[in-house]
């Protein structure tokens, strides 16, 4: 063997045993659970029976006249729609305006800010309950306070109507601070000499966060909406989880609660995969569309 | 200054103190509710404790068996953390510096992970760990924590390993050529050079992987069947189903308190590093 070939020989080798084991742990604890997503949807098969009969499409064919799925739907584009949009504005806005701005204690704003997102999502929906809680809540008795104690008590997970914007409320309060610490970074890296430029031209702060701040980070605003929309549709289902387990009857059930639901309680599994199925291929969707339509033509530095 | 500068600056810090208090109040106040006694929680939820009541953590710490559920917290955390470092670094160095055949399958496989959240796909794994346990004939593969922990570390590979290689690949190539002139192998090179050197990187992976295995639960809570098992987070589920039957306030928010401690002490001793880590990562799962 000569000197050469024994390197290469060494050089597999390595290469080898470097990837294998993160390829096998890949393998078998994501990829093939998420190929089994889309077999078993095939299937009718519930709790541990052995048994499994194959159904083709007929799992979906009873989804698309399944109302709660529907509802559950319907759920999850509300929570999507609102707490993106607010949250992406707050998180925005005040990253602007502590990178903008001489003010104080910037330092203590961003490590506060920052919190929630250490927080577990059992915590967060520990928290939620005791200040949505509608006597002994922490919301209902302050807003008494100013109302002088004689204001309706707010069923704030109780009401069918206003539950949805309570889990909105949790998600948002969760996410700001994550996004406000990454939107201070990229814009942390725009020139001060633009600003310098467009303050001689009389343009004023709104101005510039719009022409100037929003134009230059927008690749990492479509990074970072693209993982949040991913995300959002997770955490809705760990607070939801945890906080109403999706009621009061169904107001707040989302795409994976229902999911959850349709395979433990139900034990239908191949129904609760269907469902999966079609949250997978509506993320995906969605992140294209998102894709498109934020696209612009980049504005490099 | 004028005018409308000045209103400007007091409605800034203005909306930025009401945010900053959204977080501070609600998150304070469970500390103070712990060290409350039951009594007190019919009261005005805004009242000071009246006494330190510090039974509650004795409490849920034995008879919520939150001590248990702590331990095998750490346990899983730690034995999660340790697995996905030996197996994500040589993987995330040999995918940065070397070109082979199949890096770009793997690359792509990796980065595709990204796209997949656990919460959809734990249910295939509790089936298969089921399955797993009736070809052995017990099921040994549930309420496991090396098995839970093995889980963690896998779902967590695409996220470490992106981060990892795109800091590997900033290190300049003199190091690995000067070691390899050395006469050190390639195995050698990667853990007495190469690995070193990416410390920075190596504990903002270790930080966010210690948040997320440490506060995770939808995993937990599906693997995790008997009560011997439970990590802290699903012991706090039970906590909180509790409290509303058997009116055990104190107890929940002094779980509350063990759940997050453990997080908010590390965040204040680090929270630089995982501040600035983010801008390293760019993205998060």
């Amino acid at each position: 063997m000569t000197e050469f070939m024994r390197k290469h020989k060494g050089r597999r080798a390595f290469l080898s045993v470097c990837t294998i084991p993160a390829l096998i742990l890949f393998s078998v604890f994501m990829l093939y659970p998420t190929l089994n997503i889309f077999i078993i949807s095939m299937y009718k098969w519930g709790g541990y029976s052995q048994h499994r009969e194959f159904v083709g499409l007929d799992n979906f064919v009873k989804l698309f006249s399944d109302a709660k799925f529907w509802q559950s739907f319907q759920n999850t584009v509300l929570l999507i729609v609102i707490v993106t949009i607010v949250t992406m504005a707050m998180a925005l806005l005040t990253a602007a305006v502590l990178t903008r701005e001489k003010l104080r204690f910037k330092g203590f704003f961003r490590v506060v800010f920052y919190i929630p997102n250490i927080l577990s999502a059992v915590v967060i929906a520990a928290i939620f309950s005791a200040v949505y809680d509608p006597s002994r809540g922490l919301l209902n008795t302050l807003l008494s306070f100013f109302t002088g104690g004689s204001a309706g008590q707010v069923l704030w997970l109780g009401d069918q109507k206003v539950v949805i914007y309570s889990i909105a409320i949790a998600m948002i309060w969760q996410a700001v601070g994550y996004y406000m610490v990454m939107y201070t970074a990229s814009m942390s890296s725009v020139p001060e000499s633009m600003y310098e430029a467009a303050s001689l031209e009389g343009a004023g702060r709104v101005r510039q966060f719009f022409s100037i701040t929003i134009p230059l980070i927008w690749t990492n605003i479509r990074t970072t909406l693209t993982f949040f929309i991913i995300s959002s549709i997770n955490i809705s289902f760990l607070l939801v989880r945890a906080m109403t387990s999706g009621g009061p009857d169904g107001s707040t059930e989302v795409f994976l609660s229902y999911m959850y639901k349709q395979a433990y309680t139900n034990s239908s599994y191949g129904y609760g995969m269907a469902i999966g199925v079609l949250v997978f291929l509506f993320s995906f969707a969605l992140s294209g569309i998102i894709n498109l339509v934020t696209r612009r033509d980049s504005v490099d530095l | 200054m004028n005018r409308g500068d000045k209103l400007y600056r007091i409605f800034i810090y203005v909306v930025l103190i009401l945010f900053a208090l959204s977080i501070i109040v609600p998150v304070g106040w469970v500390f103070l509710a712990s060290l409350k006694e039951n009594a007190e929680f019919y009261q005005n939820p805004w009242s000071l404790p009246a006494g330190l009541y510090f039974e509650n953590f004795a409490r849920a710490w034995q008879e919520a068996h939150m001590g248990e559920y702590f331990l095998n917290s750490v346990i899983v955390t730690a034995v999660a953390l340790g697995i996905l470092l030996v197996v994500a670094l040589p993987a995330a160095y040999v995918l940065a510096r070397y070109k082979f055949g199949g890096r770009r399958l793997l690359r792509t496989l990796f980065m595709g992970g990204l796209f997949i959240n656990v919460s959809y796909i734990v249910v295939p794994i509790f089936l298969m760990l089921v399955d797993a346990g009736n070809l052995v004939g017990t099921p040994i593969f549930l309420n496991n924590r090396f098995v839970l922990a093995l889980v963690y570390a896998s779902t967590a590979l695409p996220f470490t390993i992106y981060l990892l290689s795109g800091y590997f690949q900033t290190l300049p190539k003199e190091y690995e050529e000067a070691a390899y002139v050395d006469g050190s192998g390639y195995m050698q090179t990667m853990i007495r050079v190469m690995i070193p050197m990416a410390r920075p990187s190596v504990i903002t992976v270790i930080l966010f992987n210690f948040l997320s295995f440490w506060n995770e639960y939808i995993i937990a809570i599906t693997l995790m069947t008997q009560d011997w098992a439970k990590t802290l987070p699903v012991g706090l589920m039970n906590l909180m189903k509790a409290q509303n039957a058997a009116a055990q306030y104190g107890q929940m928010y002094a779980g509350l308190v063990i759940v997050m401690l453990p997080t908010l002490i590390l965040y204040i001793l680090v929270q630089k590093k995982l501040t600035q880590g983010m801008n390293v990562g760019g993205l998060k799962d």
